[in-house]
């Protein structure tokens, strides 16, 4: 696996992705053919008004959604055709999940929360790089809390660290911030962007917050199921002068 | 708010599904107890109005001992033959006609066994010719004295055809007969209500079934035409005086038939007995659901506030929603409950072979007791939830609540008091003079309590359980989600409890029962060989009392005696008496206390009825037998009523008055240094003749005896089984809503990869530790009971605790197995769910 992992420049990638919903009147596109890369270690924010395909992009390429036409692959493998169980085991053993909200089991300690994927598994985690993701998330003195008795950015940082654990291929982040406080949301997106590059970790994040995707490297901008613009090394204010612009186009 | 009430229920099917079924089933045991009864109350007026059909007026002696249909058999007095000429004088009797019909006849199949009746008569009749019932399908009547004929029901069930020589069992021992004919009824019957009948000579009738020459059971009367029977009733009843019971056809008919619906209305009782505990075990089941419901509607139910709902109007919805499912489960439960009460009859009419099973009918009763029961179970569980849901504060809407778990103190408290108070009760009934509704109401105010108690019991108990799953992440996931909601778990465990608490306590009841008297007996009784039957009819089974004599003469035979067994009045009063051929043989076989023989005017009876009744030695007790005169008998000795068999013992020459007049056990002892073995065969020899018992060591027969109590068990289980499958849909309810309830969560632990195996197992886990819960709930709470109940019948010779240690493991294991069933759809259900969706959802 490791080996694969130092051949392969990409973490995962979309080619001429198409989705489509319903048939007939009902008929709705979401992605138009979609092409994309994220290379390995690289914290990539895919970004687009409602409605553009951006979560449906990122369901694709998790193995959470199935595409209609093209394909998608994660590392070496080919995720669009494999069945629910090799699915499953794509997504407990290569691909690590932050949601919005609702990302911790209320019954779990946060400890057993990020060692959720590995017990899953069967694994036990690495007590080395355990102790390096548990400090730099900051969050040795909260391990035998339950999700309840933390705060929101608190809960986060569990779902950053549980993520990360299992040292996926590619971590998907959706909205990771979205329900946060400035001051949290900062704090969650200073520590994913200092996974990618102290540890390399690849890492998708959908946001439609400019300040958020100011932390990746890369912005690709959806719009009505097409990638119509990609912007490097992002700043607010480079990635609000390019939806700005992208409304005007609209 | 109607509207909306409506809609939303509409929207949940499953829900109204589940928490319906509940009421179905229990509305369904309502129903279907009504409508059995009800069917088969008319089948036996068919029956009797039937077997009296031919008859206008019936004449009968009034009888000696007046016994109804649930205290036993009543036995007819002869009527000498000189009666009829008196009839035969009174004005507009066409014809009077002496009948000799009794129950006893006994008829041994071409297999040499019995044929057995489960409850229909074996009626030895004399024959008078066809009329419009009887009708000869082959052969004639008998018209030797060795000649019988028999109705098809007998020759169907007996293998035998005309021209057979036939053994036939009555009065007397087996007397062989060839059988001349056989007949039917009209609309080609084999038997009238599944009585069968043996048809003698006249002479022989009345020697075999009455013993007495020349007399008769009934007149028969046929009125002449313009006469009405009433009036030719009127006219006989004058002229016979007060000794004879006169009565029309129509009368007899009803008179039998409402003997027999006393019967089954006391069936009746014990089936809504046991639909009041499926309901009852309902009510939790419903109160579950309509509080998770509400629960999941906080939102929608606090929308409703903010819009201006008031407290009232949101009562008022739940209420409503409970209305609606009550009356829809009613109904269905109504229609189940009437294809379960012909299933029911069908099922009896097999039993009482040839019983023809009336048209199903639906009472009044059936319907009204079914929607009253259905509506008023579901409201009253529905009342807490629609309480707790008129709280939700109108904020609610807006924020993402997550129910708090409420503090266990409040409902533990009252589930102390309400545990005390049943205890209380159970108490009173059991030791003071309270009585079985006192205890019944005790142990369901205990449930009750102990459902009350469950939640707080429920913390640490479910964690031991679930600790035996925990070894994997599924196990130990389903574990946490188990003792999630302490409430939810603790009323579904709550309501399995109550069905196998209730076995439970009936099985420690019957066990120590059972271990407490063969104990007791093999102490007593020191005859090693008892000669008896199993009796499973109205009728025991009996031998002829030359066995005893015969057995006196076997060598090794230190004593021999026999019991005979009948219902009289002492001193006008209704009692079981015995009577032994002679006492002082029957107290060296039996291991009594050594006493004289009785002299035919002599009584012994034990010293505890001679206390209650104040008599002493010497005291003279008026005795009036089924058969013959009033007789007096002078107490002559006494003894422990657990030194020897019943409390009156007679002498010998008191059972020729008995109904019947055979032993129906006998007690041999042998001398010391003889073994069993050695005698056994001789003594099965002397009863070959008398297929209805056998001879057998003391332990055998024993628990032959005790037998009947594992009978009670096993009926009370099939019984149970219906409170026990609500309690298993309960645990379906509960995994089911809970699924749906935690559909993110699932979905989060899918897209984290958790298999969908893995998920099932899980939710499995969950149900395995609920049934388990409850189960062990169950034994406990059930063997608390059942040693209560033991303690306080110490007094009546049950001094043994026994507790079925075999079959509380059974029902621990049999509840692990039934979560895993319990648990087969909602775990598909949870491995089916669209991760996407999942996450998505709101």
């Amino acid at each position: 696996m490791i080996g694969t992992k130092a051949l392969e420049p990409v973490a995962a990638r979309a080619e001429e992705v198409w989705k489509v919903y319903g048939t007939g009147d009902a008929r709705v596109v979401a992605l138009r053919g979609v092409s994309a890369s994220f290379g390995r270690g690289r914290f990539t924010a895919i970004m687009g008004p409602s409605g553009s395909g951006k979560s449906t992009l990122m369901h694709c390429l998790a193995g959470l959604d199935t595409v209609s036409r093209g394909t998608v692959h994660i590392g070496g493998t080919e995720v669009s055709g494999l069945n629910d169980k090799a699915l499953t085991r794509l997504r407990r053993d290569r691909v690590g999940f932050i949601f919005q909200q609702f990302n911790l089991l209320p019954t779990l300690t946060a400890a057993e929360n990020i060692r959720l994927p590995l017990d899953i598994a069967g694994r036990k985690p690495d007590q080395e790089w355990w102790d390096t993701v548990i400090k730099t998330v900051g969050l040795a003195d909260r391990l035998s809390h339950r999700p309840s008795q933390l705060s929101g950015g608190q809960q986060q940082r569990v779902a950053c660290a549980r993520a990360l654990m299992g040292r996926p291929d590619v971590i998907f982040a959706d909205e990771p911030t979205g329900n946060l406080d400035s001051k949290s949301g900062a704090e969650v997106l200073s520590f994913l962007r200092s996974s990618v590059r102290e540890h390399g970790q690849t890492i998708v994040m959908v946001t439609h917050d400019p300040v958020a995707a100011s932390y990746t490297d890369r912005v690709i901008f959806l719009a009505d199921g097409e990638v119509v613009q990609e912007l490097d090394r992002p700043t607010p204010e480079t990635v609000l002068e390019a939806m700005n612009t992208r409304e005007v186009l609209v | 708010m109607l509207r909306a009430t409506l809609k939303s229920l509409l929207g949940r099917k499953l829900r109204l599904v589940l928490s319906g079924l509940a009421v179905v089933l229990g509305v369904m045991f309502v129903a279907g107890a009504f409508v059995v009864t009800d069917t088969l109350g008319r089948s036996f007026d068919q029956v009797f109005a039937t077997a009296y059909a031919t008859t206008d007026v019936g004449i009968k002696a009034k009888p000696k001992i007046a016994v109804s249909e649930m205290e036993g058999e009543q036995v007819d007095t002869p009527l000498p033959a000189s009666v009829i000429d008196e009839v035969e004088k009174v004005d507009g009797v066409r014809s009077a006609t002496g009948m000799v019909t009794e129950d006893g006849a006994r008829v041994i199949g071409s297999d040499g066994k019995v044929v057995q009746s489960y409850g229909p008569p074996r009626l030895g009749n004399n024959w008078i010719g066809e009329d419009g019932q009887v009708q000869l399908r082959e052969g004639r009547g008998p018209a030797k004295d060795d000649e019988i004929a028999v109705n098809a029901a007998v020759a169907k069930a007996a293998g035998i055809k005309v021209g057979d020589r036939v053994g036939v069992l009555t009065l007397q021992p087996k007397k062989t007969f060839t059988l001349v004919g056989v007949w039917g009824y009209p609309g080609d019957k084999d038997s009238i209500g599944g009585a069968q009948e043996v048809a003698f000579t006249t002479p022989v009738a009345q020697r075999l079934m009455l013993g007495q020459p020349g007399e008769y059971s009934m007149i028969n009367v046929k009125v002449d035409q313009g006469q009405t029977p009433a009036g030719v009733r009127d006219r006989i009843a004058a002229r016979l005086g007060s000794d004879y019971e006169v009565k029309t056809g129509q009368q007899l008919a009803d008179d039998s038939a409402a003997g027999m619906k006393e019967v089954l209305s006391f069936f009746n009782k014990i089936l809504l007995g046991f639909a009041g505990v499926a309901l009852f075990v309902g009510v939790f089941l419903i109160l579950n659901t309509f509080s998770i419901i509400v629960a999941q509607r906080t939102r929608e139910l606090a929308l409703m506030r903010a819009l201006g709902a008031s407290r009232r109007q949101v009562i008022g919805s739940v209420l409503l929603e409970a209305v609606v499912i009550g009356l829809i489960a009613a109904a269905v439960g109504l229609a189940a409950g009437i294809g379960v009460g012909a299933g029911l009859g069908y099922l009896f009419t097999q039993l009482a072979d040839g019983l023809a099973l009336a048209p199903i009918g639906v009472p009044l009763a059936a319907v009204l007791s079914s929607l009253i029961v259905g509506v008023v179970v579901t409201v009253v569980a529905a009342v807490l939830p629609a309480l707790r849901a008129s709280r939700i504060a109108p904020v609610a809407a807006m924020q993402d609540v997550a129910t708090p778990d409420r503090p266990l103190t409040k409902v533990s408290v009252a589930g102390a008091i309400v545990g005390a108070a049943g205890a209380t009760l159970l108490g009173i009934g059991l030791y003071g003079s309270g009585g079985l509704w006192l205890i019944l109401g005790g142990v369901l105010v205990s449930f009750v309590g102990v459902a009350l108690l469950t939640p707080l019991i429920s913390r640490p108990v479910v964690s031991a359980l679930g600790r035996l799953f925990s070894w994997s992440l599924p196990g130990r996931l389903g574990r946490l989600n188990s003792g999630r909601n302490p409430r939810r778990t603790a009323i579904t465990a709550a309501a399995l409890m109550v069905g196998i608490a209730l076995v439970t306590g009936v099985t420690v009841v019957m066990n120590s029962a059972k271990t407490s008297l063969a104990a007791q007996a093999e102490d007593t009784v020191k005859a090693e060989i008892v000669i008896g039957g199993d009796q499973n009819g109205p009728r025991p089974p009996t031998f002829d009392d030359s066995v005893l004599a015969a057995a006196r003469k076997v060598s090794g035979v230190r004593a021999a005696a026999g019991i005979w067994n009948d219902q009289a009045q002492v001193d006008g009063k209704l009692t079981y008496v015995n009577a032994t051929d002679d006492l002082a043989k029957l107290s060296d076989a039996y291991g009594g206390p050594a006493l004289a023989t009785l002299r035919p005017d002599q009584v012994a009876v034990s010293t505890q009825e001679m206390a209650d009744h104040g008599w002493q030695v010497g005291t003279a007790l008026t005795v009036q037998l089924a058969r013959g005169d009033q007789h007096r008998y002078t107490i002559a000795s006494t003894y422990d009523e657990d030194a020897l068999p019943g409390s009156y013992l007679l002498p010998a020459a008191a059972t020729k008055d008995f109904g019947i007049t055979q032993p129906v056990i006998g007690f041999v002892r042998l001398t010391d240094g003889t073994t069993v073995a050695q005698v056994l065969p001789q003594m099965k020899a002397l009863v070959a003749d008398s297929p209805e018992v056998s001879a057998t060591d003391r332990t055998t027969y024993i628990q032959q005896q005790v037998g009947t109590f594992d009978t009670v068990i096993t009926m009370v289980q099939v019984l149970l089984a219906l409170a026990i499958l609500i309690a298993v849909l309960g645990v379906v309810n509960t995994l089911a809503l809970s699924v749906l309830e935690r559909t993110r969560e699932l979905g989060l632990l899918r897209a984290v990869g958790l298999g969908r195996g893995q998920t099932m197992r899980m939710v499995t886990v969950e149900a395995v530790v609920i049934s388990v819960f409850g189960a062990l709930l169950g034994v406990v709470v059930g063997a608390g009971l059942g040693a209560a109940v033991v303690r306080a019948l110490n007094g009546e010779g049950i001094d043994q605790l026994v507790l079925p240690w075999g079959g509380m493991a059974l029902y621990l294991v049999l509840a692990a197995l039934v979560g895993v069933l319990a648990a087969v759809l909602p775990s598909i259900r949870a491995a089916r769910i669209n991760v996407l969706q999942a996450i998505a959802a709101e």
